[in-house]
Order: structure tokens, then C-alpha cells, then sequence
């Protein structure tokens, strides 16, 4: 079973104070720690497993800039056998179809052969949702979302997607196929040293746009669907009165609030 | 006259989902500027029922019958949908951006080669261009953004996003469409629909929760947090990541993907406030969270906060619950 595993190196928002760009089109990402984006790091998990499983490859594929290698040779670490990073400035601020064609492209270009390809279900940071499908749509391939569970079987993936309130449905597919892995599907395996010194000796091959066939006129802003005019932050529903003090002055004043309402 | 404005119904189980009416409320709006016709597109096998709901809210009904559509399939309804977008070219086609519509609006824009926003909250045309407001960084900021130009837009829409209602009854009619269905989809096939098991604790029924999330760290600080239930009298719940990890089980999961509650208080723990988590929760009646980071979303949906370390703050309210209680 040779699985392509597409992963995205992204800055880690989700504990971290966000400011926007003066120019209000990004966030300032200078003093964030970037990491492989959660889902991602689940679907890695995945294929090392279905290697495990059933013997084959493991292909780790990003869009990013040198800095994303961080995020390749975690894979390798892991279990990966080979991973390619595709990366051009004008990439830059590329929406989620941008990466999928760049995807679809790479894939083809290099020849890869695949039974499965995992992406993460959605990326932390643009939280687009779409480069899996849309990369099956591309490529031709069956494909199933958001997925909690996988099991293989004579040419067919039976895969239970999660959908809303605690429900979950049932699907088949047929092989090739393609999955987008929710978190929770398993658990993700720690970085070993042994994993790490054994990463060093595995190829990781860096590709531009032209060795995928693609322009830059075709990526970037330029190519992509959505156009980012401004950022800002958030209305609030409520307006929270923050309770101000020392940790047992905080600890009061909430009480006091809980007491108003009959609550304690 | 402009192409209509789409909007896809979505149902399970025999019932229509809060979304679709969400989408038609909006959809109406937008139809009204833009001077178009409003449509429901229902995809079903035997639900004339859902039909005449659905014409109180929009201006025409498109209702595709065929067996095949009985469950949802990605595959059935984007071969159905491609059709009919091809054939009517709608200004836009709405989809909730739920499970069902994430598996199914991406791969429809490729094939249609029309552009697509996803999870927006909200959406307009600026010289026949479709905006959309839609969030990055886990709801940290909101981003404006406007669609490449094109005949006909795709976005898909949050859960809650828009208050359903506010017009009509319509009194739209119903079009019957032959299935555009030439065969099963060959790479896709719907086996069953999987309910979750009864839990031993219904969070939806308590009055008080002391929810947690990414920032209480480990496992060993969980009880910590049943000991702050306990002593006001409630249950403990969670966000997606304790439930990830195996912390908590799935049944004590509040937001999109678990439960959604409505207490008389929810206490809201190390968590950021995703919108798959707030959703869940934001309509209970008091709402205090207690996170370092100031600028946490979930403060925003808060009635009080306290910004601190959770580790700090927590134990202080043991100690003095304790001693309001007469447990010293």
C-alpha cells in the first residue's frame, strides 16, 4: 500500500497572542514557533500505520518555503520514506485550490504511484477545508472527508466519516482513493533519536514550479480564488467584564458574580 | 433578470438541518439585492414533506427524486448539483459548511472550474463580485475577501451563522427535475449511518459545566477540575483536543462535533474558543472563561473572564468554595 501523505507547516496560533500586519492582510508570524499543522500530523500518523499494517511506501508532500523542511523531517523521523518539498516565492499567499493544483501537479510530474493519499481535514491557520477534495477532484480519485476510522480490504477502503452532533456515517471507497483525516483517529507517535538519525539519510527532493510544469502567473494571488482585502479582529457577542486582582481576588469576584445569580 | 441564487437543503435522518433555513434567510437577502429568484435545491428519495416546508422560504423548490440520493453521497449530489448549475446558471450556489458540505463543495468547484469561499459568515455582491467574510487562525481574526471575477460563485457557509427567519411565507412552488443520475457513483457507496452510544453523564442536562480545553496541559489536572465541579454542583465537559487525547470521553465533548449545551452557567477552562467548540455552547445563560491570553476568542462569547493562569486561579476557587461550604 503506497500512501502519499500531503502535510503544512504553519504557525502555531493556537495558545499565542495574534496581532494583524499593519497592511492588514496577514498576522504577524516573526516571533510565532511554526509546527506541522494538527490534522496533518494525524494523517502522517495514519500512513506510518497503514505501513505497518500492510507493508509499502510513505510520501510526505509540502507547498512551503525552506523553513517547512522542519515539518518534512518530522515525517521522515516518523516513518516516512521520502519527502518532496515545491516551493517558489510567488507562491506566497496562495489559497487552498492554488495548493491543490500545485499538489495534483507534483504528484503527476514526479510519476508517484499511490493506493491512498491523506491530507489533515482542514489547516489551523486558513482554515480552508478544501485542498483534499479538491486534490481527489484533480486527480480523479474517490474521496472521503473529515474520516475517524479506516479500515482496507480487497481494493476498497471502508472509512467512517464524523458528522455533526456524535453521528457518524459509513462509507466505501474504491482504491485509489483519497481521505482527509480528522483529529482523534489515532494517536500521534512521539519523534525518536533513533528516528531522527535515521531521517539524515532519507531523500528529501526540492522541486520549483517549472520541474511540476506550472508559472508563477498561475499561483500566488494571481492564481488563486479568494483575495484577501483586510483583516480584522473579531466583534465580540458579549462584551465579558474581565474580573481584575490577584489570583484569590479573581477567584473572589467570580464567586461574587456566581453568588448574584443563585449560582452558589 | 439575474441567474437565481442557490441554496442546497441539507437533511438527515428525515428532518431538514438548521442550516438550510440559516442559508435561506440569507440567500433571500442576497436575492433581494441583487434582484434574483431565491431556490431550494432538494436532493432526496421520498421527502415531498421537506418540499412543501421548504417553499415557505424560498421563491421556487428544485426536487430531485431518485432513490439513489436516499443518503447523502458526495459523489450523487455533485454529479446532480454540476448539472443543475450548468443548466441555470445561478449568480451563486450556498452550501452549509458541514460535513456534508466540506466533503462535497471543493470537488464541485474543480469540476465546475468556479471559484469557491469556504466557511463563510457572511456574504455579499460588490459589482456582481461575491465578498464573503469568513475567519483564519482559529477564529483569532476575520478576514474580508472578495472572489475572483466569474459568472457563477460556490460558498459554503458556517453552522449559526445567520438567525434563520424574518420573512415570507413565500409561497414558492415546487419543480420536479428528472435525476440527471445516469448510474451509482462507481468510487462511492453510503453504508450506514452510526448514532453514538448512550454516555454515562448527559452534559446537556446539567445545569452547571466546568468545560476544559487545550490549556489544562495534562491529564493528571483533570481531577482538579472534577473537584471545582463538584463543589458547584455540575458536570465537567470539554473541548475536541481533551477528547483527542483520550483525556474525557467523546459523550463530555461540547461544540459542532458533540453536544450542544445551554446551562444556567459554563464555566469555560484553558479553552480559546474555536467556533467548532463556541457553537456548542454560546447560547448558554451566564458565560465566564477563565485563559491567559487576553485576546482568546472565547471571550468574546463571555459574560465575565478572568485572565490568568488557569493554574493559579482554580485552586483559589477550591480553597474558597471550601470555605463558603464549611468543608475546611
Amino acid at each position: 500500500m503506497d500512501v502519499i501523505v500531503c502535510v503544512k507547516h504553519v504557525p502555531d496560533t493556537a495558545e499565542a497572542e495574534v496581532r494583524i500586519r499593519p497592511d492588514g492582510k496577514d498576522i504577524e508570524k516573526e516571533d510565532l514557533p511554526f509546527v506541522i499543522n494538527e490534522w496533518d500530523e494525524y494523517a502522517v500518523e495514519e500512513a506510518i500505520l497503514i505501513k505497518e499494517r500492510l507493508g509499502g511506501t510513505v510520501v510526505a508532500i509540502t507547498v512551503g518555503p525552506p523553513e517547512a523542511e522542519a515539518t518534512l523531517r518530522r515525517c521522515l523521523a516518523k516513518g516516512a520514506d521520502m519527502a518532496i518539498r515545491v516551493w517558489d516565492d510567488a507562491l506566497e499567499g496562495s489559497d487552498g485550490y492554488v495548493v491543490a493544483r500545485v499538489l495534483a501537479n507534483t504528484i503527476r510530474a514526479k510519476g508517484l504511484s499511490y493506493d491512498l493519499i491523506l491530507t489533515g481535514a482542514q489547516a489551523a491557520d486558513d482554515g480552508y477545508a478544501v485542498v483534499g477534495p479538491m486534490l481527489a477532484e484533480m486527480l480523479g480519485i474517490p474521496h472521503a472527508s473529515l474520516v475517524k476510522e479506516e479500515r482496507i480490504e480487497d481494493g476498497r477502503i471502508v472509512v467512517r466519516r464524523e458528522l455533526e452532533g456524535g453521528l457518524e456515517e459509513v462509507v466505501e471507497l474504491k482504491l485509489p482513493a483519497l481521505l482527509t483525516i480528522q483529529t482523534g483517529i489515532n494517536e500521534p507517535r512521539y519523534v525518536s533519536i533513533r528516528g531522527i538519525r535515521m531521517a539524515r539519510k532519507k531523500p528529501l527532493e526540492v522541486l520549483g514550479l517549472s520541474d511540476i510544469g506550472m508559472s508563477p502567473d498561475e499561483v500566488g494571488p494571481a492564481g488563486s480564488w479568494l483575495e484577501v482585502e483586510e483583516m480584522f479582529v473579531p466583534p465580540a457577542e458579549r462584551v465579558a467584564e474581565i474580573l481584575p486582582g490577584s489570583p484569590a481576588e479573581e477567584a473572589s469576584k467570580l464567586i461574587e458574580v456566581l453568588k448574584a445569580r443563585g449560582l452558589v | 433578470m439575474p441567474g437565481p441564487i442557490f441554496v442546497l437543503a441539507e437533511h438527515r435522518m428525515g428532518e431538514l438541518r438548521d442550516i438550510t433555513f440559516e442559508m435561506l434567510t440569507k440567500g433571500h437577502e442576497l436575492a433581494q439585492q441583487v434582484g434574483s429568484e431565491l431556490t431550494a435545491l432538494l436532493l432526496g428519495h421520498g421527502v415531498d414533506g421537506m418540499a412543501e416546508e421548504l417553499t415557505k422560504w424560498a421563491d421556487r423548490v428544485l426536487y430531485v427524486e431518485d432513490e439513489r440520493l436516499k443518503d447523502f453521497n458526495a459523489d450523487a449530489y455533485q454529479a446532480v448539483l454540476a448539472s443543475l448549475i450548468e443548466e441555470r446558471k445561478p449568480v451563486l450556489t450556498m452550501i452549509g459548511h458541514t460535513a456534508y458540505g466540506v466533503d462535497l463543495a471543493p470537488s464541485l468547484a474543480v469540476q465546475l472550474g468556479l471559484p469557491l469561499a469556504t466557511d463563510c459568515i457572511d456574504l455579499c455582491f460588490e459589482d456582481g463580485r461575491l465578498c464573503v467574510v469568513r475567519q483564519m487562525y482559529g477564529g483569532k481574526v476575520n478576514v474580508r475577501g472578495r472572489l475572483k471575477e466569474a459568472s457563477s460563485y460556490l460558498a459554503t457557509v458556517r453552522q449559526a451563522a445567520f438567525k434563520p427567519g424574518g420573512y415570507g411565507p413565500l409561497n414558492g412552488s415546487i419543480e420536479r427535475v428528472e435525476s440527471p443520475l445516469k448510474e451509482e457513483p462507481p468510487g462511492r457507496k453510503f453504508i450506514e449511518l452510526v448514532t453514538p452510544p448512550p454516555g454515562e453523564v448527559d452534559i446537556t442536562a446539567a445545569d452547571v459545566i466546568v468545560s476544559i480545553g487545550r490549556g489544562i496541559k495534562d491529564k493528571e489536572n483533570i481531577p482538579m477540575i472534577e473537584e471545582l465541579a463538584r463543589l458547584l454542583g455540575g458536570v465537567v465537559a470539554c473541548s475536541r483536543p481533551i477528547v483527542d487525547k483520550g483525556w474525557l470521553p467523546k459523550e463530555r465533548q461540547v461544540g459542532s462535533s458533540g453536544r450542544t449545551v445551554k446551562p444556567k452557567l459554563y464555566l469555560a477552562i484553558g479553552i480559546s474558543g474555536a467556533f467548532q467548540h463556541v457553537v456548542g455552547m454560546k447560547d448558554s445563560e451566564l458565560i465566564i472563561a477563565i485563559n491567559k491570553d487576553p485576546k482568546a476568542p472565547i471571550f468574546r462569547f463571555s459574560d465575565y473572564g478572568v485572565v490568568d493562569d488557569l493554574f493559579k486561579v482554580v485552586p483559589e476557587l477550591i480553597k474558597q468554595l471550601r470555605e463558603i461550604k464549611g468543608e475546611t
